[in-house]
């Protein structure tokens, strides 16, 4: 047994408090420990995703537990690339808060960084759902302090309403847990994904009111529709790089989905049929709706950036609630590209908050660094609109594709359309107006001149709109991966078996005992 | 017992939910605080209730209470706590900056009455 399936973990868990304790004054030193530390998580990262890119499954036992008893963490080819797709996210997003001056309006951003880099990699890894819920809450008590940092009072009463709509999920959360553990008795999801199926079709009761509960509790970090309305204020006026960062915690809530309706809860399950194709299906083709026409309504380009995050998550959503080996596969592909092009346009929108003081979508005089900032935007824009050459063509091109065999692919096809037209239309209406009208303003003399953005902020988006084009580029490479990734996922027995029978303290004494 | 623990999670959860659609700071704060103390109470019945039993195997013992529900409850204990301080520090934050409890978003009339 490896250490190293429990570094990305400790390692931001370290450095979190070492950074606070012993860096406290020196914005320069924690700038150079926090960057180091997540380089040091992007080498971790692409350790692990080689090393179960074979199909291995890595386990690590905490205290050498034997599963039930102790708590795991599982490593496989979903965990890893999840893992991976955060560490690169969280550098290019940390480079951006660092060009931009963002971590040094408040205290401690790098601390509480870290902190949420722990929280997400630990709710990948883990095999252990109440180990979820505590990861979620370690991911969120770290987005609460980011989510206010740099003050204000919008900022503030946002913040508000995102703790308060967090802490009720919370709560359904553990409602949630507890109904499983009295069904079940156990809370390990490959111990669950055995006992699940052994209950009889009478006593199903409990055990169906504790699935449909975690798939709400879920469906809210994924903000899907009608669980959506913490989404656009708390984005919106988050701090740039921090709402960039939240671009991997919806995904956070749509790997719960993919994880635990693939392994515990499998669409073949007879006690949760019709979870997926009658409720959730339809939730994410409205989903994607309403994100794409609010990208149309918006009246402030971050709200934008907010509404297009909901559609892209919609879209995410339809994929995963085909749940066939090819829908999962279009949605892992999905879920890398609406990540980053989700990033990308948030720190472009502080980018032209930067460059023009506002991000109101009326003509105003042009702004600072305007062409390099159009370019991005525009590159932006034609990703998450789902517009060739970049990836969210491909995406959509995938789900249309897996949609076929399906009962709704009429009206998965008419939505994902229909609604990819409002979405291009909505992005061509702003960048219009940010960019082009500007012109026909006349610069007033009283408004002060806004400097342009620093060059290393201009790297960080330009590096995240280059990882997008080389997702593009290599499609066929990544597509043929997160292929087999649903394989894996679908033929689950290796993971349970990994889990439950590498032998540790307290496993089931063998013959001769 | 069974029907004084449910009726108690019941009352507290429903109490709670009223209180969280006041949409005031203050008396959301409360029923979240209702509502995790009825997640509490649930996840300990989750273990089936037991008077009197141990908790750790011993000879010549056959019920015993399940020990794992309270290490549950323990950990969502104090996790709810640490989180109801960090809402009120925020909550109160936001209160003191801009005068006005509401949780919801305020609508642009109120916005432009602000203004003024």
């Amino acid at each position: 047994m490896t250490h190293w399936l429990i570094a990305p973990v400790v390692l931001p868990a370290l450095l979190a408090p070492f950074i606070v304790l012993a860096a406290r004054y020196h914005i320069g030193i924690q700038r150079v420990l926090s960057v180091a530390g997540v380089v040091a998580l992007i080498a971790v990262a692409l350790g692990l995703a080689m090393q179960s890119a074979d199909g291995t499954i890595t386990l690590y036992r905490l205290g050498d537990w034997a599963a039930p008893f102790g708590i795991v963490l599982v490593g496989d080819r979903l965990s890893t690339l999840m893992v991976l797709l955060t560490a690169v996210l969280g550098l290019f997003v940390l480079l951006y808060a660092i060009g931009s001056g963002w971590d040094n309006r408040g205290r401690h951003f790098h601390a509480l960084f870290q902190f949420q880099l722990m929280g997400i990699m630990g709710a990948f890894l883990t095999g252990d759902l109440f180990n979820l819920f505590v990861f979620f809450e370690v991911l969120l008590i770290a987005s609460y302090g980011l989510m206010i940092h740099a003050g204000g009072n919008t900022r503030l009463r946002a913040g508000v309403q995102y703790v308060l709509f967090n802490l009720i999920g919370s709560t359904l959360f553990l409602f949630a847990l507890g109904a499983i553990y009295a069904e079940t008795g156990t809370l390990n999801m490959a111990d669950l994904a055995e006992r699940v199926a052994f209950v009889s079709a009478e006593e199903t009761v409990g055990i169906r009111i504790a699935a449909v509960l975690l798939l709400l509790v879920f469906a809210i970090k994924a903000a899907l529709v009608p669980l959506h309305f913490w989404l656009p204020s708390s984005y919106a006026e988050a701090p740039a790089p921090v709402a960039a960062l939240f671009a991997i915690m919806t995904k956070v809530g749509a790997y719960a989905i993919i994880r635990v309706y693939t392994l515990v809860f499998p669409p073949e399950l007879e006690a949760t049929a019709g979870l997926h194709d009658v409720w959730l299906l339809p939730a994410a083709l409205i989903s994607v709706a309403i994100g794409m026409v609010g990208v149309l309504a918006a009246k402030k380009l971050d709200r934008l950036v907010a509404f297009s995050v909901i559609g892209s998550m919609g879209m995410v959503m339809v994929m995963i609630s085909l749940f066939t080996p090819a829908g999962i596969a279009a949605a892992l592909y999905y879920i890398v590209h609406s990540t980053l092009a989700g990033a990308a346009l948030f720190l472009i929108s502080d980018l032209v908050r930067t460059g023009r003081g506002s991000l109101g979508l009326t003509a105003k005089a042009p702004m600072a660094g305007a062409a390099l900032t159009a370019a991005l935007f525009f590159a932006g824009a034609i990703a998450m609109a789902g517009l060739p050459p970049l990836s969210g063509f491909l995406g959509k091109l995938l789900l249309l594709n897996a949609a076929f065999a399906s009962d709704m692919a009429v009206w998965i096809w008419a939505t994902v359309l229909i609604s990819s037209l409002i979405s291009i239309l909505g992005f061509a209406r702003a960048g219009s107006v940010l960019f082009w009208k500007a012109k026909s303003v006349a610069p007033s003399e009283d408004s002060p001149a806004q400097d342009a953005p620093a060059p290393l902020a201009y790297i960080a988006v330009g590096g995240l709109i280059a990882l997008l084009a080389a997702h593009t580029v290599f499609a066929g490479y990544v597509h043929s991966y997160t292929s087999s990734i649903a394989a894996q996922l679908f033929a689950p027995q290796p993971y349970i078996s990994t889990v439950l029978d590498t032998p540790g303290k307290l496993s089931t004494p063998k013959e001769g005992y | 017992m069974e029907l004084l623990v449910a009726s108690a999670i019941g009352f507290l959860t429903a109490g709670g939910i009223y209180l969280l659609l006041r949409l005031r700071t203050f008396p959301v704060i409360l029923g979240i605080s209702l509502l995790t103390y009825a997640v509490n109470v649930f996840l300990f019945t989750t273990g089936r209730l037991t008077i009197g039993a141990p908790p750790i195997l011993r000879d010549g013992v056959e019920t015993y209470a399940d020990p794992l529900p309270q290490a549950l409850v323990l950990t969502a204990i104090v996790i709810s706590f640490g989180m109801t301080a960090v809402v009120v520090m925020i909550g109160l934050g936001a209160f003191l900056g801009s005068d006005d409890d509401h949780v919801d978003d305020q609508t642009e009339q109120d916005e432009a009455e602000a203004n003024t």
